[in-house]
């Protein structure tokens, strides 16, 4: 199955769940594949990341209607897990990394992932989210001075909420 | 260059999308601002926890398997599409396979030492790095992470390119993109030299001997040397040592 690694991937990280990552994988393949005769030539990993992309959203629209695909809301985390500023005393870098890039809406971990993890240039990672080239830009930025922040602020958040 | 417009920039730089001008410019500003030279700093930091972290989820061993399963009952006639996609990607790799071994490897394979340095071959190595430092053109895979550019050739083309780490000696990898000369994809490694830029052409070579050439095109130095069964090229506007240098690194 070609490029199933990266399509699994981004799907995990922009559904935050492995199992969910692999139903809503097998669902890509399959869209994938009934358009596969519309397939234009070109970049087929860009060109299946936009359907896994894609698959991943309607899912999350259906499931998970109440997070927003966009707002930096921490609070919105659905497993309950530890937050970042807990696991910045207590998990391991890694844990860590993974909450952090967790907490950020799913339209700021996508590029994210796909700049980080899959090496996409910004035309890519543009074509793969339909967004524009500056929007790119301006949306990686801005998820990593959050990611940043929420990297380096340990309990600075619980003491917002407690006042 | 104000701070701001040099905050903008900076992820662009790191990420290796600002052309040569831009990225000359940050950088002069750079030189003057220990707070953005701060801002930069942390970012890398990032990134390279980013990497070290190794966040990229393992795909199931059994996914694999389902999807195929699930393709194959999802269409009726059930084998006639799959066959299709499957012939499409056989003849791809068939028309790859050929185009390889037909093209590149005859035309390199008589490669003497005359012949590089006369050839065109040359001159399309420097003009294909001059070129490559154009807006846009440096790197398609942007990364200096060997373990991200490494697999970024996988089926692009049919050799594997050495990719190697040599922050530490000195040159940064900055990524990787595919250049056709004479009509034949090669990989190009991209690294960093100070303030410039040097590009790793690498080809396959299957006959020939372990020569090493050296020459200067329009200020650009070069030297190719063999490895293996592939031959290797770098270009730069950097000294020739430094060229030397990256060459014992790389055959090492």
């Amino acid at each position: 199955m070609p490029h199933l690694r990266a399509a699994f991937n981004l799907a995990r990280w922009l559904l935050r769940s492995r199992a969910d990552a692999e139903d809503v994988a097998q669902e890509a393949y399959l869209r994938a594949f009934r358009f596969f005769p519309g397939f234009q030539g070109g970049d087929a990993r860009a060109w299946l990341l936009q359907i896994v992309r894609n698959t991943c959203y309607t899912w999350l629209e259906k499931n998970r209607a109440m997070e927003s695909p966009v707002e930096f809301a921490e609070e919105q985390f659905p497993s309950g897990g530890p937050s970042p500023e807990a696991l910045a005393v207590t998990g391991s870098e890694r844990e860590r990394l993974s909450r952090a890039l967790e907490t950020l809406p799913a339209r700021s971990r996508e590029v994210l992932v796909l700049r980080e993890m899959e090496g996409c240039s910004y035309k890519e990672i543009a074509s793969i989210t339909s967004i524009p080239i500056g929007t790119v830009m301006s949306t990686l930025s801005r998820a990593r001075e959050r990611l940043q922040e929420l990297l380096a602020a340990p309990g600075r958040k619980e003491t917002l909420r407690g006042l | 260059m104000a701070c701001e417009e040099s905050r903008e920039l900076l992820h662009a730089y790191l990420d290796g999308e600002l052309d040569a001008p831009r990225a000359a410019e940050f950088e002069r500003h750079l030189e003057g601002c220990a707070a953005c030279v701060r801002a930069l700093e942390s970012q890398e930091s990032l990134r390279s926890s980013l990497q070290r972290a190794q966040l990229y989820e393992a795909t199931p061993p059994g996914l694999h398997a389902k999807i195929r399963s699930k393709l194959r009952d999802s269409v009726a006639p059930p084998s006639r599409r799959v066959f299709a996609w499957q012939l499409l990607a056989a003849a791809a790799a068939l028309i790859l396979a050929v185009g390889i071994s037909w093209k590149i490897v005859p035309r390199f394979r008589s490669g003497t030492s005359t012949s590089l340095a006369e050839s065109a071959l040359a001159a399309e190595l420097v003009d294909a790095h001059i070129r490559s430092l154009q807006p846009g053109h440096l790197t398609d895979v942007v990364s200096t992470d060997q373990h991200t550019v490494k697999p970024w050739f996988d089926g692009k083309i049919a050799f594997a390119p050495p990719v190697r780490d040599l922050a530490e000696e000195g040159f940064p990898l900055v990524g990787g993109r595919l250049d056709v000369l004479q009509g034949q994809t090669v990989a190009a490694l991209v690294y960093g030299r100070r303030k410039h830029f040097i590009s790793v052409f690498v080809w396959p070579e299957r006959a020939g001997e372990a020569e090493q050439y050296t020459g200067t095109r329009n200020g650009y130095q070069w030297i190719s040397w063999r490895q293996g069964e592939l031959r290797l090229c770098a270009v730069s506007d950097t000294n020739r040592d430094d060229l030397v240098a990256l060459k014992d690194f790389f055959s090492r």
